[in-house]
């Protein structure tokens, strides 16, 4: 084991000195660095082009400059010497703080986006290998094949007239028209119908259950101008919170166990209460703040779980804690409604809160949750188009995985001891389904800081596809190689974690020692 | 008998039975099994239809075409450039696609550049599985130093930006001055060029997954047979084992053709692709983004045509995988959970042994969802 990671990790620092050599002369050879200078006419142009090639040391030939690179490079593998240096860019900063920047917009861009397309696209998968053959797989399969053949340029420019330019006009009379509200209305309801399966009796009940509850929601809407000042309230969080323990009972212990159930309950009951009394302490909230009481949350909902106990403890406690968890999401998330007014208006945001461009609202001031949501607003259409289109690439691939569990035979045997069928797709088959999904994963973190280039591009956002661009655009190579370095240790490290975790998650697979 | 009506009664439970494989040779299954594809059909058909369409319209290669415009023809605008094509009643019109706003034809120049993505499709297509095939075949098959050395360089090519590259290459093809023959094939061929450069890294995927392949097959018993009755090596590869390949082959080279439209079109809209006054789906798109409050349709119909050809392709390749699987038995929840439970009368083989399979299922995944720069 240790000498496989070992020969990996030799090969891996072999094949990035090959590849960053060819880089660095790619990009050295990708232009004339001088050109823009050679074009202006401004009097002093002899003197930029000589602060220019100084600065790129371009008298020296580009293999020469790569082993001074290297030299500087090197000493980034000394740990907390300080003493890493990756060159500075035309603007003369130090690639290694512009990096850090870049790295920072890049990853608040892509990490959400990634987590809500993994989510989405394994419930989605686990779906439709369940209802194989059905409306709802063929719908899911078409819109998979729909997305990932989306050019994301043409989905951002999409978002960003429909999504940004007309929601921002729709809020500032937030009224919906009642045809529009009942047009919506039918069109969920329709969904849920072909979600909800089984006899068209059922399917049209859900389907009406919905279309009547989703209209009457948005005429509600419509006339409390709720758009305006929006809120959830304790009622609707109660509401929710019944809703969501019944449903992570199900998912994770089965009705049944009325244990679980109970400890669910009690968890929504205490996040009640919680909601009350946590309110002065919110308007004082940090990001550290949030992530402790996050935390204390998840441990109030294990320690409720473990009082009430029941024959299975374990399960109790996971869904009381799961449960209490998304209960102070939905407190978190009243308490972002409750600052939206005070972002709305604004003088930076000026009643247009969706933003098209850029990572934040310059210079904005206000709390924590202004703040907050102002990154929000700027983060929703990158995200949802990163969505979109990588979507579809989990949703098919655990659809595959998940078919071919359900064909094993461990599963057969499963059915014929009587488990019941939540056991037999939890527990059986959707575990082992992670495995292969788990390798796709790693590898799409590993890719995760240099993959969006484009969608860097079309928002405006300045992270690490608008270096490398940059660089490339400039010829100089330093900011190019700082990129590089970073992608491609990233991947490398990755698909090796990649490699490892599944020869961990299944015993089956042995590494080549 | 006992063990017929045992498979009878087990295929009844949610596995259709498996009736198509007597007496029909491989092409034969394949085939009916794509034509009963009916995703893939359709998607065939909008390929044909947009293949025809795109070729025929403005020409090509110097042929005319039948349509009045060309992709650089400037008319006065008609209609203030609105698309005059209406579905009722229905009309082409003098502009059906509408004019951009020096009033050349849209619809000339979306024709235009559908067949320079179908151009760079085929090019990458052809050029991937060839030096894909290749590469995986000798490093599969010989393994030791051949394999250690193609290896590592798919490793290096894979880990070098493809952006990168065409920035280097229409840095190339720009430098018109300087009479090198690659200046001058590529500012002639300017789209050919791309095909040709991305089919030069674009083969690493494949590789990968056809040595998987051929690690596999080559410890098969038919190999074994065909070497001791003398075959060479070469004969055992192209004869013995690279028909085994060729469904994996056929379907990832489509995959990869799909998301060729897709980087072809990503780079010209960066602008390291094709380059004005040529066009192509991507370009005029990105020529056009700003455009969008007040001429929608110069945005809509290049994209649309992206999409149709790009959706068609995937779907054929998932008709086209779904033909060449074997393993790929109708296996139906409901009706086994009605009969109690899914039974497979041929075991699914352990996808994963060994370690390779390790490498095998990575590059399945790069090769469904890597490709793409997003």
């Amino acid at each position: 084991m240790l000498t496989y990671i070992v020969r990996r990790l030799v090969t891996a620092a072999l094949i990035l000195l090959g590849a960053s050599f060819l880089v660095y002369l790619l990009t050295a050879a990708s232009g004339d660095p001088l050109a823009e200078f050679r074009a202006s006419n401004a009097p002093n142009r002899d003197q930029l082009m000589a602060a220019r090639s100084n600065l790129l040391d371009l008298d020296t030939p580009a293999p020469i400059r790569y082993f001074k690179w290297l030299a500087g490079a090197s000493q980034c593998l000394i740990p907390f010497a300080g003493t890493c240096d990756l060159g500075r860019n035309t603007a003369n900063q130090p690639i290694t703080a512009a990096l850090g920047h870049a790295l920072i917009q890049t990853l608040t861009l892509v990490t959400a986006a990634t987590v809500l397309a993994i989510l989405v696209g394994i419930t989605l998968g686990i779906i439709t290998a369940l209802r194989q053959y059905s409306t709802l797989d063929y719908g899911v399969t078409f819109m998979a094949f729909l997305f990932f053949s989306l050019p994301i340029f043409w989905v951002a420019v999409l978002l960003k007239e429909f999504g940004a330019i007309g929601f921002n006009n729709f809020l500032r009379n937030p009224e919906i028209p009642l045809p529009a509200a009942i047009g919506i209305g039918a069109a969920l309801g329709l969904v849920a119908a072909i979600i909800a399966g089984g006899d068209p009796k059922r399917r049209a009940l859900i389907g009406g259950v919905v279309f009547a509850v989703v209209t009457a929601v948005l005429i509600y809407f419509s006339v409390t101008l709720w758009f305006k000042t929006p809120g959830l309230g304790p009622v609707v969080i109660g509401i929710a919170g019944v809703g969501l323990a019944y449903a992570v009972t199900l998912l994770t212990a089965g009705l049944k166990n009325r244990k679980a159930l109970q400890s669910a309950l009690i968890a929504v009951g205490v996040g009640l209460v919680a909601y009350f009394a946590i309110q002065p302490l919110l308007n004082q909230a940090t990001f550290l703040m949030i992530v402790l009481l996050a935390i204390a949350t998840v441990l109030v909902g294990v320690a409720i779980g473990y009082l009430v106990g029941g024959y299975d403890r374990g399960q109790s406690m996971r869904s009381a804690a799961i449960t209490s968890f998304l209960v102070g999401f939905l407190i978190v998330l009243d308490r972002f409604m409750q600052a939206w007014p005070t972002y709305f208006d604004n003088s930076r945001v000026r009643g247009r809160p969706i933003a098209t461009i850029g990572a934040s609202t310059p210079n904005i001031e206000g709390d924590f949750w202004v703040v907050s949501l102002d990154s929000f607003t700027h983060l929703i259409l990158p995200t949802s188009a990163l969505v979109l289109i990588s979507l579809a690439g989990y949703t098919r691939f655990t659809r595959a995985s998940m078919l071919e569990i359900m064909n094993m035979d461990y599963i057969r045997t499963a059915r014929a001891k009587g488990l019941s069928e939540r056991t037999v797709v939890m527990r059986h088959a959707f575990r082992n389904a992670l495995i292969p999904i788990a390798t796709i994963v790693a590898f799409d973190i590993g890719g995760l800081i240099g993959g969006a280039v484009i969608t860097e591009t079309v928002f405006s956002v300045r992270g690490m596809g608008f270096l490398f661009l940059d660089g490339i655009q400039h010829v100089d190579p330093n900011p190019v190689m700082g990129v590089f370095i970073c992608v491609a240790i990233t991947a490398m490290v990755f698909n090796l974690i990649a490699d490892l975790a599944y020869s961990a998650l299944d015993p089956r697979v042995r590494v080549k020692a | 008998m006992a063990e017929q009506a045992g498979l009878q009664h087990q295929a009844a439970a949610g596995i259709e039975p498996v009736i198509e494989a007597k007496g029909l040779s491989q092409g034969q299954i394949v085939r009916k099994r794509f034509l009963g594809h009916s995703g893939a059909i359709v998607g065939l058909a909008v390929f044909a239809v947009i293949f025809v369409m795109a070729f025929t319209s403005v020409g090509y290669a110097g042929i005319p075409g039948w349509w009045k415009f060309g992709h650089e023809t400037v008319t006065p605008l008609v209609n203030d450039g609105a698309p005059t094509s209406s579905v009722w009643p229905l009309a082409w019109g003098e502009h059906p696609f509408g004019q951009d706003r020096i009033g050349r034809d849209l619809f000339a120049m979306t024709m235009r550049g559908a067949q320079q993505s179908i151009t760079i499709m085929v090019v990458i297509g052809l050029i991937a599985g060839l030096i894909g095939v290749v590469v995986g075949a000798l490093s599969g098959y010989f393994r030791g130093w051949v394999e250690a050395i193609l290896m590592r360089l798919t490793d290096v090519i894979i880990i070098v930006p493809a952006l990168l590259l065409a920035a280097v290459m229409a840095q190339m093809a720009n430098r018109r001055d300087e009479a090198g023959w690659f200046a001058s094939f590529a500012s002639t061929n300017g789209v050919l060029a791309i095909g040709i450069f991305l089919g030069l890294i674009s083969w690493v995927g494949l590789a990968r997954l056809m040595r998987g392949e051929f690690l596999s097959l080559r410890e098969r018993e038919f190999v074994d047979a065909a070497r001791i009755s003398g075959a060479s090596n070469a004969r055992i590869i192209f004869k013995h084992i690279l028909p085994n390949a060729v469904g994996v082959l056929i379907v990832n080279v489509t995959l990869t053709m799909s998301a060729a439209i897709l980087t072809e079109t990503a780079l010209s809209f960066l602008g390291v692709g094709v380059k004005s006054p040529d066009t192509s789906l991507g370009l005029l798109i990105s020529q056009n983004q700003d455009a969008f409050s007040t001429r929608p349709w110069l945005f809509w119909y290049p994209g649309l045509f992206i999409v149709l050809i790009c959706l068609s392709i995937n779907f054929i390749g998932d008709g086209l995988r779904d033909a060449f699987d074997p393993r790929q038995k109708k296996f139906n929840a409901r009706k086994a959970k009605g009969t109690g439970g899914p039974i497979a009368p041929e075991k699914t083989p352990v996808a994963a042994m060994e370690g390779t399979a390790v490498n095998e299922s990575a590059a399945d995944g790069t090769a469904a969802g890597g490709t793409r720069g997003a």
